[in-house]
């Protein structure tokens, strides 16, 4: 059976459409994963990488920290924390904690890099103005270095949350539903059907958060690029 | 409304870490002072220490020793922020918000200081129009909409919003083009005219100092102030080979352009008017030292000169005797610029006419050389020239 049509065929039946193995709660709980993992790793990555886009300290520890981040792949990082996770809680701990807590592990270097570097790379006479004219530390930071390393800073939670959303399928493996679950389910099944509509959903809900943060990106930084010449 | 307090240095030095290279920018012993209202030039060769002195009146950087006043307020022992709130600052760069219109851009400190919308509108508006931008026009423009003089120009307006005593310019016109920088340079005069500011303005260019400064510091590398006089002073009596070099071996031209036509006593041409007798005209040119004869319309502007021997005997003087012309002067034409002319004219004498064009008197190159020698001041050193 050709692939297209056993996919078509897959979303067709109403049996997808509901239960907690259905499309739109594992799409919920997709989405849930991936929001509070970003929203934690901004929590830690964007005051850390602005005090130090702004300071220029420890610069080093910055760059180091996200390629280590970076280093960790998401799968080997969820299976080191489940002994840990599961002492705190038996189920939860097995599937929902590492799944976390490997998304935000990867969703921080990004964040981290990009709010560092869109801080450091503001034009330094800029800053010095700002200083110049009486702008507190604080007011600079806040009034002149975010405004304008706004797009920069808002990139890194954009691609964030891309990895993010395609690579929270792993917690599927663990027994994690969300939509990595279709995928996981499709393969042990050899169901190709149920395979590649996992993989369909996960690339739209990707291609959506991408397309929806470039806009964000774009909005924010709208009136130096649109107005000049 | 406009106030402006004195600025000074007392002994003030920046060492940085380390030697050699790392020197640079370093000031050592610098005492100045700067009245009330004046603009003071600081200038000299990249690493001479000007723009340290300059950061250092905003306490972007902090002397290593010795202090500098504002008015008689000691910059350190004020609150820095308040200091820099108190205090235009124009960089070369401009350093305008991007992410701001110019209206707020302008409005920046007033907006620190707490002013109300419609109060920091107004003063931004006002502001724009000193420094001649339409605020119905930019107010509401991004920056990345203007060209580079219009920038500068909503720099130095943003400097203005407060109305600071003190004004500190680092190479504010040093990124546009020579065009654009001398107009943005005589607006700072004209606007620094109406304002009276104490104004310290940074810059690598001699020409610059010399147009822009009612005073004008000449630093040396290692920080050491060279000289400090009034243009005329440091271009007349340069106070060491460094300085007499830095300025050029111009300076003798660079200073005519210090003058004007009006410091010199006009010399009285010989003159008749169109329709005047022939004969009585040639008996008054042969009589005079210059014996050519300036031939006037009956407005006394102008005709052209008449060569002795092409007046005729008798009968009237006519226009189509007049068969050399001179370059027209004013009285606010610099000297440099008048020789300039009688260079390019290849001519002896200029004309200096008045509003009208009615002609007042005569320039020759010789009277510009009498100036120069005349109007030197006194050398301190009391080495060279004595007073005639």
């Amino acid at each position: 059976m050709d692939l297209v049509s056993a996919v078509v065929t897959w979303f067709a039946d109403p049996a997808h459409w509901t239960g907690q193995n259905g499309v739109p709660y594992r799409l919920f709980q997709h989405v849930g994963i991936s929001l509070v993992s970003v929203l934690i790793a901004a929590t830690i990555a964007l005051p850390l990488g602005l005090y130090i886009g702004h300071t220029r300290r420890g610069q080093a520890l910055a760059v180091n920290l996200a390629n280590v981040g970076r280093a960790i792949p998401s799968l080997a990082a969820i299976a080191i924390v489940v002994p840990f996770t599961q002492m705190l809680d038996p189920t939860l701990g097995f599937n929902l904690y590492p799944t976390v807590i490997a998304m935000i592990v990867l969703a921080v270097p990004p964040i981290l890099v990009n709010a560092y570097a869109g801080v450091a790379g503001v034009d330094a006479d800029l800053v010095e103005s700002a200083r110049g004219m009486g702008l507190t530390e604080r007011q600079v930071l806040a009034r002149v270095e975010i405004p304008v390393a706004i797009p920069v800073i808002v990139g890194g939670i954009r691609s964030a949350s891309v990895q993010v959303i395609a690579t929270a399928t792993l917690g599927a493996i663990y027994g994690l539903g969300a939509l990595g679950g279709f995928i996981v389910e499709g393969v042990a099944q050899n169901d190709n059907g149920r395979l590649f509509a996992g993989v369909v959903l996960v690339a739209l809900l990707a291609l959506l958060a991408e397309g929806a943060l470039a806009l964000v990106e774009r909005r924010l930084a709208a009136p130096v690029v649109a107005r000049g010449s | 409304m406009s106030t402006a307090e004195r600025v000074v240095f007392e002994h003030v030095t920046k060492r940085y870490a380390g030697t050699g290279a790392g020197n640079s920018g370093a000031v050592e012993d610098l005492s100045l002072e700067i009245p009330a209202g004046k603009v003071c030039v600081l200038v000299g060769p990249s690493g001479c220490g000007k723009t340290t002195s300059l950061k250092m009146v905003n306490r972007l950087i902090e002397p290593t020793s010795g202090r500098i006043l504002i008015g008689d307020t000691d910059v350190a022992k004020q609150d820095v922020i308040e200091l820099r709130r108190g205090i235009g600052y124009v960089i070369q760069q401009v350093g305008l918000f991007p992410h701001q219109t110019v209206g707020e851009n302008v409005a920046t400190v007033p907006r620190l200081l707490g002013w109300d919308e419609s109060r920091r509108r107004a003063r931004a508006q006002e502001l724009l129009e000193l420094v001649g931008l339409d605020p119905a026009t930019y107010a509401d423009r991004y920056p990345a909409a203007l060209s580079g003089g219009e920038r500068q120009r909503v720099g130095v307006a943003r400097a203005l919003a407060a109305d600071p005593p003190v004004l500190l310019m680092d190479e504010p016109f040093g990124a546009v083009d020579p065009i654009v920088r001398e107009r943005l340079q005589n607006e700072l005069l004209d606007l620094q005219e109406r304002l009276a500011k104490t104004i310290l303005f940074v810059t690598h260019d001699i020409d610059e100092a010399i147009k822009m400064g009612d005073l004008v510091a000449v630093l040396q590398v290692g920080g050491h102030l060279a000289q400090f006089g009034t243009p005329d002073e440091i271009l007349a009596n340069p106070a060491s080979d460094f300085v007499a070099r830095f300025v050029g071996a111009d300076r003798g031209l660079k200073r005519l352009a210090l003058a004007r036509v009006d410091a010199l006593q006009l010399m009285p041409p010989v003159t008749a008017t169109t329709g005047d007798d022939a004969a009585e005209a040639h008996r008054r040119a042969l009589a005079d030292p210059f014996p050519y004869l300036l031939l006037l319309d009956p407005m006394r502007r102008p005709i052209g000169w008449i060569a002795p021997r092409d007046l005729p005997a008798g009968g009237v003087l006519d226009e189509s005797l007049a068969t050399a012309m001179s370059p027209f002067l004013r009285r606010r034409t610099t000297l440099k610029d008048a020789l300039a002319m009688l260079v390019e004219a290849e001519v002896q004498a200029g004309i200096v006419v008045d509003g009208r064009g009615a002609a007042i008197g005569l320039v020759t190159a010789e009277m510009i050389f009498e100036w120069a020698r005349e109007s030197r001041p006194p050398d301190p050193a009391g080495a060279a020239q004595g007073a005639r």
